[in-house]
């Protein structure tokens, strides 16, 4: 009986810190599109699909799912130089965006969670945080 | 059965048509190039606006707020620039010279600022004297409000005309529904001004108590480009659309340009914004790109120094990365064709005072354009 009110309790709390960091994460997501829709819409469109060999895609996209930090970098700090997505080479810049570390975690969120991504672990605003030059 | 197979393989054929503007078919490619281009200042990020000083030195603005001086080939960084809000477009834009700098020694500046009292910032225009590579006597001549933390559309080009009236153009900031079509609100307009910042007694909505008196035009979207014609004097300007419908407009006086009523544009997600290119009491642009090219910069070329193009008017594409070249009938464009394919993101072009073609480039420099013998 003893364990299983101890299990019972675990997993009640255990479901309910599931459920929160599901609510926040949607909340960032909800966030992160607002954002998207301000800042990154216009060269990599509105489904993520970019334009070939000049905007790489974010849809799909092998690159960010596999260089979470590169990517959150870029974000942050901007990018310049080749990178290879899904199989295409692109030598392009962005610069950077002037986001906020909380803006960021919130759009690369909506990122990781649209157009066939999925799966990753929630960014926080302390792991944008964390990511330096 | 057959005509109806026929109509839908028609629908089909159109509807991929419609909705693949990727490339832009209606523009020319040279047979030959008249000209090399040579890469003058090497080095920069955003190039954002240059001009050419009595000295023969170039002064260019980087988006990221330096002022860069180039002389003999030696990059000297201006120091004391404007304080810059540096987000999303937003950035040290242009650059000008007074109409008689040699004189006055006032250089004016567009760019993204955070003054005031809300959260953001929004164009600001500056003039200021150049000393011994650093800025003085800076003055703020105008600073449009309220701020925003939206990152699109902060305009911002300048240029004088004859009269030496000073206009800048000043983008909707991202609230295409609330701004352009109000003269109550900045954003999504043309200004005028006089050289000091004062406000011409004669601007069209003075009269108006509630209105912004420096409000030249309206229904502007966001204007990147802005050049005095050189026979009439007239100001052009050329804005960009949403996807589509990018324009050149003639600045007329009191004028309503249609952004966001009318436009040859969609949405960037493929939905329409209105059903209208056209209305009563809103103007017709004079020329418009369908797909977009995203011009930035503009240019006429007055010199003799390109067989056959004097008199043209070249725009830079961000998008398609090439400088456009327009051949023009009066006020109507009879030929287009791109240059320097592929060169990168074109964001401004100057003729020196040399007569030559100075193209600036993201994340390359500026080139000069050399006429072939």
């Amino acid at each position: 009986m003893k364990i299983f009110i101890a299990s019972y309790f675990l997993i009640v709390s255990c479901l309910g810190y599931y459920l929160f960091q599901d609510k926040e994460l949607k909340e960032s997501i909800e966030r992160g599109k607002v954002i998207y829709t301000d800042f990154c819409i216009t060269c990599h469109l509105e489904t993520g699909e970019g334009v070939e060999f000049t905007f790489p895609p974010l849809a799909n996209s092998d690159y960010l799912m596999n260089n979470r930090e590169a990517s959150i970098k870029g974000v942050k700090y901007g990018q310049r130089g080749e990178l290879i997505v899904n199989g295409v080479t692109y030598n392009n810049t962005m610069m950077p965006l002037g986001l906020e570390d909380e803006e960021i975690a919130d759009v690369m969120n909506y990122v990781l969670n649209s157009w066939g991504n999925s799966g990753a672990k929630m960014v926080t605003v302390e792991e944008v945080n964390s990511i330096s030059r | 059965m057959k005509n109806s197979m026929k109509a839908l393989f028609l629908f089909v054929v159109m509807t991929n048509l419609s909705c693949g503007q990727k490339t832009d078919n209606e523009i020319n490619t040279p047979i030959e190039t008249t000209f090399t281009a040579e890469l003058l200042v090497d080095g920069l990020e955003i190039p954002w606006g240059m001009v050419f000083l009595p000295d023969g030195s170039l002064l260019i603005t980087e988006k990221s707020g330096d002022i860069i001086r180039f002389k003999d080939g030696q990059k000297t960084t201006i120091s004391n620039g404007p304080e810059v809000y540096y987000r999303g477009q937003g950035g040290l834009l242009d650059i000008e010279l007074h109409p008689d700098y040699e004189n006055t020694g006032w250089i004016y500046f567009s760019y993204s600022s955070e003054e005031g009292e809300d959260k953001g910032g929004n164009t600001a225009i500056m003039r200021a004297k150049l000393n011994d590579n650093s800025l003085v006597n800076k003055e703020i001549l105008y600073k449009a409000s309220p701020n925003t933390t939206k990152g699109q559309h902060f305009g911002s080009r300048l240029e004088f005309d004859n009269a030496g009236y000073l206009y800048f153009s000043i983008g909707e900031r991202g609230e295409r529904d609330i701004n352009p079509q109000d003269i109550t609100r900045d954003c999504g307009k043309i200004y005028r001004i006089h050289d000091d910042g004062r406000i011409p007694n004669d601007n069209p909505f003075v009269n108006d108590p509630n209105a912004k008196p420096a409000i030249f035009t309206y229904g502007n979207r966001n204007p990147q480009g802005m050049v005095k014609h050189p026979e009439s004097g007239a100001i052009w300007i050329h804005e960009h659309g949403p996807q589509g419908g990018d324009e050149i407009n003639i600045v007329e006086k009191g004028a309503n340009y249609g952004w966001p009523v009318i436009t040859y544009g969609i949405n960037y997600s493929g939905t329409p914004i209105t059903d209208l290119t056209e209305m009563e009491g809103m103007e017709q642009p004079i020329h418009y790109w369908v797909p977009s090219i995203a011009p930035s910069g503009m240019t006429f070329v007055t010199s003799d120094k390109y067989p056959g193009w004097k008199g043209n008017l070249l725009v830079g594409s961000l998008v398609f990365q090439y400088l456009e070249r327009l051949e023009l009938s009066g006020n109507e464009v009879t030929y287009r064709e791109k240059l320097m394919e592929d060169i990168g993101r074109v964001r401004n072009v100057r003729q020196g005072p040399d007569g030559l073609i100075y193209v600036a480039v993201e994340g390359k420099g500026i080139y000069k354009l050399v006429p072939t013998e």
